[in-house]
C-alpha cells in the first residue's frame, strides 16, 4: 500500500515553470502536451479503479445479479443484509487468525533484521532463504503445503523423526486449519517484512553504532536507542499492510482449502457472492464494507504516525 | 562458553531454524518429484529420497498433460505486452506529472495517489463487468489491460527517477529544436533505465504469480497461465502427488533463476514497491 505523504507534493517544487512570455502558438501546444502523455494513464486508471468502485457503490443499492438487464432499486437492504447475516461474523474471526499470525510475523521480521544486520556468516544465504518464499507463486505455495499438511506428508514426518505420534488431520478441524493457513501466510510474507526492515536499519549510519559502542553500549541497548527509532516509519507501514492483508487474505485459503472447514475469509466469501451465487448487488455492498474498512485503518494509522515519510532508497 | 558464545550460537541456531523451515517444504516437494508413480503408491514417506533421482518421468507428464508449455507461452504473452505497456504507461505519466505545469495537476497527482489506498481484489465484482463490456473476457488482454491499468506503484518510481534527471538537457535538446516527444523518447527514456530495470522485474514477477486475475477473466482451459494451469492439476492428478510436485517444481524454477542472478535489483525494488 503506497504512502501518499508528501511524497507527491514534491515534485511541483522541483518542476520548473514553462519559460514565461512564450508566443501564443507553442504555449498553447505545451498546454496540451502534458495531457497528451496523460492520456493513456489517465484513461487507463478510470477505466480500471475509479469507473469499478462508483460501479460497486452504485451495484450496493441494488438486488442485481449480474446478467439480467433487470435491476431493483433496494436502498440499504444489501447492506442490512449483511450486517445481520451470521456468516459475516465467522468471516472477520476467521481475519482475526490472519491478525495474530501477522503479530508473530512482524516479531520474527523485526528478529532477523536486527541479527542479520550485524555482522553474521553466511548474511545474504539467510537473507536470501528468509526472503525468497515471498516471490514464489501462490498456486505453487498452495500444493507445496497441502503436501506439507497432508496425512504421513513433511510435517508429520518430521514430528515423527522428533519422537511425536501425532495422528491428527492438520486442515481437518476449522481451528487447525486457520492456525496451519496463517501459518503459511507468514511463511510466506515474512520476507518482505523482513527485507523492509532490514533495510531501515542498514539506513541508519554506520558511525551511529562505532559511537554507541565505544560508549559501552551493549547490543540490547543498540537496539532500543538507534534501531527502534530509525525503523518506526517502516513498522507502521507493516502493521497497515498486515492489517489490510489480513481483511484481504484470499490466495492461500482459497487455493489450499476453498474456503472449506471453517477457512472462508471476507474476499472468499464475497468472490463466491458474486462468481457462484450471481448476488452482484450484496457482493457488492461486501466489498464497498472491505474498502470502507481498510481506507479507516489508513486514516488511522497516518492519524497515530502523522509524518512518516519512508525513505529507504 | 562466554556470555557472548552462548548468544552467538542462539542466533545461529535461530537462524539455521528458520532456514530449515523454509526450505524443507520445498525440498520434499522436489523430493516428491523424482519419484515414480510405482514408489508413491508404495508409501515411500514425505522424507524419504527417491530410488532414482535422475527420473523426470513426472515432469514430462506435468509438461505433456498438464499443459505446462502452453501455460508458459501465455504467461510470456501476458508478460510482454503488460510489462512494456506498463513501462511506457508509467513513464508518460511520470514524465508529464515532473516537467509540466498545468492546470489539474494537483488533481490528477491525487487520483493516482488515493488510486493506491483501493485494494485490487475488493473491486474486481464491478471491474469485471467493465472488461466483460470491452468484450475482453475469456481473453488474454484482460489480464494485459489490468495490469497495466493498475499498477501505481510504478509510476511512483519513474516519478522518483525523472526528478533526479536534470532539467537543463531538456531545455538545451529543446533549444536544438526538438519537440516533447523527442525529450521523452531521446532523452528521458534512456535516462531512466536503471527505473525501467526495477519495474521490469518487479512487475514481471507480479504478473508471473498472479492468480486471481487470469482465474477469473480466463475460465478457458487453452488460455491457462501458469497460476491457473497449476491450479488445473488438483483435478486429473488428485492424489498424484509426484505429478504435482514435478509441476509446482517447474513453476518455482524460473523465479528461483531470476531471484539468484538479479538479488540485488529485486531487493531494492520490492523495498521501493512496498514503501512508496
Amino acid at each position: 500500500m503506497a504512502h501518499p505523504t508528501g511524497r507527491a507534493a514534491r515534485p511541483q517544487e522541483a518542476a520548473p515553470t514553462a519559460p514565461p512570455r512564450a508566443p501564443r502558438g507553442p504555449r498553447l501546444r505545451r498546454g496540451a502536451t502534458p495531457w497528451l502523455f496523460l492520456a493513456a494513464p489517465l484513461l487507463l486508471l478510470i477505466v480500471f479503479t475509479y469507473a469499478p468502485v462508483a460501479n460497486m457503490v452504485a451495484y450496493s443499492f441494488t438486488d442485481w445479479d449480474g446478467v439480467s438487464p433487470e435491476l431493483n432499486y433496494t436502498g440499504a437492504g444489501n447492506y442490512a443484509e449483511l450486517l445481520t447475516r451470521p456468516a459475516l461474523f465467522e468471516v472477520f474471526f476467521v481475519s482475526g487468525y490472519y491478525l495474530a499470525a501477522s503479530v508473530l510475523q512482524i516479531a520474527l521480521a523485526l528478529y532477523f533484521a536486527t541479527v542479520l544486520s550485524f555482522n553474521v556468516r553466511f548474511r545474504n544465504f539467510f537473507k536470501g532463504v528468509l526472503f525468497f518464499p515471498y516471490l514464489i507463486n501462490g498456486v505453487a505455495i498452495g500444493f507445496v503445503f497441502l503436501h506439507f499438511f497432508q496425512d504421513g506428508g513433511t510435517l508429520d514426518s518430521v514430528l515423527r523423526l522428533l519422537g511425536v505420534h501425532t495422528d491428527r488431520p492438520w486442515l481437518g478441524t476449522p481451528v487447525s486449519a486457520n492456525v496451519s493457513l496463517a501459518g503459511v501466510s507468514v511463511w510466506r510474507y515474512l520476507g518482505l517484512n523482513f527485507v523492509l526492515f532490514l533495510g531501515a536499519i542498514q539506513s541508519v549510519p554506520g558511525e551511529l553504532y562505532e559511537a554507541a559502542e565505544l560508549d559501552g553500549a551493549n547490543r540490547r541497548q543498540q537496539f532500543r536507542h538507534i534501531i527502534a527509532p530509525g525503523i518506526r516509519p517502516v513498522l507502521s507501514l507493516s502493521v497497515i499492510l498486515s492489517v489490510s492483508g489480513s481483511l484481504s487474505a484470499f490466495e492461500v485459503p482459497f487455493i489450499m482449502t476453498g474456503g472449506a472447514t471453517g477457512t472462508e475469509t471476507f474476499v472468499i466469501q464475497t468472490v463466491k457472492l458474486a462468481f457462484q451465487f450471481n448476488k452482484t448487488g450484496l457482493a457488492s455492498a461486501s466489498a464497498v464494507v472491505l474498502l470502507l474498512i481498510i481506507l479507516a485503518v489508513t486514516w488511522v494509522q497516518r492519524r497515530l504516525v502523522p509524518d512518516d515519510r519512508v525513505d529507504l532508497v | 562458553m562466554s556470555r557472548r558464545g552462548v548468544a552467538r550460537t542462539l542466533t545461529y541456531l535461530s537462524l539455521a531454524g528458520a532456514s530449515a523451515v523454509v526450505l524443507l517444504p520445498l525440498l520434499v516437494v522436489l523430493l516428491t518429484s523424482l519419484k515414480s508413480g510405482q514408489e508413491m503408491a508404495n508409501g515411500s514417506g514425505a522424507l524419504e529420497l527417491p530410488e532414482n533421482p535422475l527420473d523426470f518421468g513426472n515432469y514430462l507428464t506435468a509438461f505433456r498433460d498438464g499443459r505446462m508449455l502452453q501455460a508458459f507461452g501465455n504467461t510470456a504473452f501476458i508478460l510482454l505486452f503488460s510489462v512494456t505497456g506498463t513501462v511506457v504507461v508509467g513513464s508518460m505519466a511520470a514524465y508529464a506529472i515532473d516537467r509540466y505545469v498545468f492546470r489539474l495537476r494537483k488533481l490528477v497527482v491525487a487520483l493516482f495517489l488515493v488510486a493506491t489506498l483501493v485494494p485490487g481484489v475488493t473491486t474486481q465484482v464491478a471491474t469485471f463487468q467493465i472488461v466483460d463490456s470491452f468484450g475482453m473476457f475469456d481473453s488474454r488482454w484482460a489480464p494485459i489491460a489490468l495490469y497495466m491499468g493498475t499498477d501505481i506503484v510504478s509510476i511512483y518510481i519513474f516519478l522518483q527517477f525523472v526528478r533526479s534527471i536534470p532539467v537543463s538537457l531538456d531545455e538545451a535538446a529543446r533549444l536544438d529544436g526538438a519537440n516533447a516527444f523527442t525529450i521523452y523518447r531521446k532523452i528521458i527514456l534512456p535516462l531512466l533505465k536503471p527505473a525501467i530495470a526495477t519495474v521490469v522485474i518487479v512487475k514481471g514477477i507480479t504478473v508471473y504469480n498472479d492468480f486471481y486475475i487470469p482465474f477469473l477473466y480466463m475460465p478457458s482451459e487453452e488460455l491457462g497461465v501458469i497460476s491457473t494451469s497449476l491450479f488445473r492439476f488438483k483435478g486429473p492428478f488428485g492424489a498424484h502427488w509426484e505429478t504435482i510436485s514435478a509441476g509446482t517444481v517447474l513453476v518455482i524454477l524460473p523465479t528461483l533463476v531470476v531471484f539468484l542472478f538479479l538479488q540485488r535489483f529485486i531487493y531494492n525494488g520490492f523495498t521501493r514497491g512496498a514503501t512508496k
